[in-house]
């Protein structure tokens, strides 16, 4: 298991792997949207935290078609499946690689484009702390739309289609942290909805995403 | 332990294309699965290998103890050629590559990305990463593809090797593997019947 | 075991064959609840002495909302047939009934866009509700383009089921986060079985016709959607044989 973790860190890293796009998108989406929207503070300041939440959410749909489709090309799904760890281990690990080289970097990164955008100064802490919740969810989440759309051939816009939707629970729970955390507001609840939903999402969905992959390979 | 097919029947999308097959395999021997394209070579080891549902009758050997070889051979372009064959062997649980690399004569390619290989030195790859499964049953797919003839003597040499430390091998091929001890099965006899829809159910699936 | 149990339907002969004899009374059944349910709702009804006549819409807009809401169920339920049970009626029920839920849910939103232009002032806001049955669309629209996208049929059972299954979970998640995120202008739900409802017998009559003529005509079109599932599954492996055998 670790092996697999630290081959996927490993092709991630080297060069053709995909790192740091899904950075550069996120940094993009931060500039586009004050050019769109109007340099106005008071106006970015106040949806700073849906601008910064939408954005990790695009960013790391980015590079999900990635996690089983190179190994679905070149045989190694094949291999994986009949290897001796079991194949819901693998999604877990999958995904756990994935938000390694998509979601963490989001985080560090999103307190400095909260500048770009005007984040309320209380709402810094809030920002790192709900993506840190949050971000794990939609890596296990896109994973299993990836299982899901991984033997197609056009899956990638498909796959798009089918994971937004299920990225909308996280999105509105992660964001009202932010927001709240930005007027001062209790956030506990929903930073437990979100933490809930990591962490059902982590458990029970490498299980659905497994049973795709093995549909799709037979 | 021995690998025994009994009344097997497998599909490919859905439809028989080999019905009632069987043959016992036995450790320390060797078996080439013959046929025509088409016939259902690939559907069948991949069917052994666990990777699909077999539409009826019993494999006597659970998928573990089956080492599956197919037409890609899940190697990382950007990976070394050591770095691929040690990922295998921790998924595996075995260690040492020495032997497999030795074996396959990729000693001098140790530390090569496996993009810049050669498509026969990527094949002899694919097949090193059986020898550190550790598995006893080998299921080979077309294993000599782009292989040049020393490499086909390298690899019958591997096999040899495997079954008399008790290993066995399933191999589909259309040429000579050189391995004159290895009984053929030709899969012909076995094709499905077609079975011609005779009522709504029957022409269902 | 001979005793006809409710799964010798999900045999496909069986289900052409009783399908075929209760499609039209069903589709009959559908058109006279509906004609009489719209006839009388809108006629027949006085106007509310706060909404007026706008609020007769609501004719179209509860059973259609019911029935978008029990399609996804009705599709969860098949979902878990066909992945328990590998029937493939099942299957091809649930990928039937998904263009009718989504349209439904249309119909659901632009009666409510309609509805609440003379109430609320406003063609769309971001109500709970209203957010919920958005969702809900975007749901049926993934699960509508995973069946299109993948060509062995048994695949795309299997895939859009675990789809399915996911979704709902994630939908259910959804509704409640909508609710938690914006407190809402809609009205409480119309109908409720608790004592006390707000509504007058004067509506609740025909409304109640509607939601049968509705739940009528999805079954009809349901049965009809099926149907037509099977004669094309049936086509396909007719053809794949020819192929294979020729």
């Amino acid at each position: 298991m670790i092996a697999l973790l630290a081959r996927d860190l490993k092709l991630a890293f080297r060069a053709g792997g995909g790192f740091g796009l899904g950075l550069g998108f996120f940094l993009i989406l931060a500039v586009l949207v004050p050019l769109g929207v109007g340099p106005e503070p008071r106006t970015l300041a106040l949806i700073a935290p849906g601008i910064l939440w939408v954005g990790a959410l695009l960013a790391s749909l980015l590079s999900l078609d990635r996690i089983f489709a190179l190994d679905f090309e070149d045989g190694s799904l094949d291999l994986l499946a009949t290897a001796p760890i079991p194949l819901e281990g693998v999604v877990a690990i999958k995904a756990l690689a994935h938000w390694i080289t998509t979601g963490l970097p989001l985080v560090v990164a999103a307190p400095v484009l909260g500048v770009l955008l005007n984040l309320a100064p209380a709402a810094y802490g809030w920002l790192i702390v709900s993506l840190l919740i949050g971000t794990p969810a939609l890596s296990v989440i896109g994973a299993f739309g990836a299982a899901l759309t991984v033997g197609l051939k056009r899956g990638g816009l498909l796959l798009s289609l089918l994971v937004l939707p299920l990225y909308i629970p996280t999105l509105i729970y992660g964001a009202e942290v932010v927001i709240r955390g930005a007027v001062g507001l209790p956030v506990a609840t929903p930073l437990l909805f979100l933490a809930g939903i990591t962490a059902g999402s982590a458990a029970l969905l490498p299980f659905a995403a497994a049973l795709a992959l093995r549909v799709n390979l037979r | 332990m021995d690998l025994t097919v009994t009344d097997l029947t497998v599909a490919r999308g859905g439809v028989p294309i080999l019905e009632g097959v069987g043959f016992a395999l036995a450790p320390g021997a060797a078996l080439v699965l013959r046929g025509p394209n088409g016939c259902g070579k690939t559907t069948l080891l991949r069917t052994l290998a666990g990777l699909q549902p077999a539409l009826s009758g019993d494999i006597s050997c659970p998928p573990e103890a089956i080492a599956y070889a197919g037409h890609a051979d899940g190697l990382k372009a950007v990976l070394t050629v050591a770095e691929n064959l040690e990922f295998w062997a921790a998924i595996h649980g075995t260690h040492g590559i020495d032997a497999a690399l030795s074996a396959m004569n990729l000693n001098d390619l140790t530390d090569r990305q496996a993009q810049n290989l050669s498509a026969g030195q990527k094949r002899r790859l694919g097949l090193a990463r059986l020898m550190v499964t550790g598995r006893p049953f080998w299921l080979l797919d077309e294993p000599t593809v782009s292989l040049d003839t020393a490499s086909v003597a390298l690899f019958g040499a591997v096999v040899r090797a495997h079954l008399a430390t008790g290993g066995a091998a399933l191999m589909a091929s259309h040429i000579d593997l050189g391995l004159s001890e290895a009984a053929v099965l030709d899969l012909a006899p076995y094709r499905a019947a077609p079975r011609l829809p005779q009522g709504f159910d029957e022409a269902f699936a | 075991m001979s005793t006809t149990s409710l799964w010798e339907y999900a045999n496909p002969v069986k289900f052409m064959r009783l399908s075929g004899r209760v499609l039209p009374w069903f589709a009959g059944a559908a058109a006279v609840t509906l004609v009489a349910g719209l006839v009388w709702g809108f006629f027949f009804t006085p106007d509310d002495f706060r909404q007026g006549s706008t609020v007769k819409i609501i004719f179209l807009h509860v059973p259609a909302a019911l029935v978008a809401i029990n399609a996804w169920i009705m599709m969860l339920v098949a979902s878990l047939i066909w992945l328990i049970r590998r029937h493939h009626v099942s299957a091809l029920a649930a990928k039937a009934a998904a263009p009718i839920g989504a349209v439904m849910t249309v119909i659901g939103l632009f009666t409510g866009a309609v509805w609440g232009q003379p109430m609320w002032g406003t063609w769309w806001a971001w109500d709970p509700r209203l957010t919920a049955f958005l969702i809900l669309f975007l749901f049926y629209l993934g699960y509508i383009a995973l069946w299109s996208a993948i060509e062995d049929a048994d695949t795309a059972a299997d895939l859009t089921a675990v789809l399915c299954l996911v979704g709902t979970v994630f939908a259910v998640l959804s509704r409640y986060a909508a609710f938690f995120w914006s407190q809402g202008l809609h009205q409480g739900a119309s109908l409720s079985l608790a004592p006390g409802t707000r509504m007058d017998w004067a509506y609740k009559a025909p409304l109640y016709v509607c939601m049968t003529g509705f739940s009528l005509l999805f079954i009809a079109l349901l049965l009809a959607g099926t149907r037509t599932e099977i004669r094309a599954r049936r086509s396909r492996a007719l053809m794949v044989r020819e192929r294979m055998y020729a």
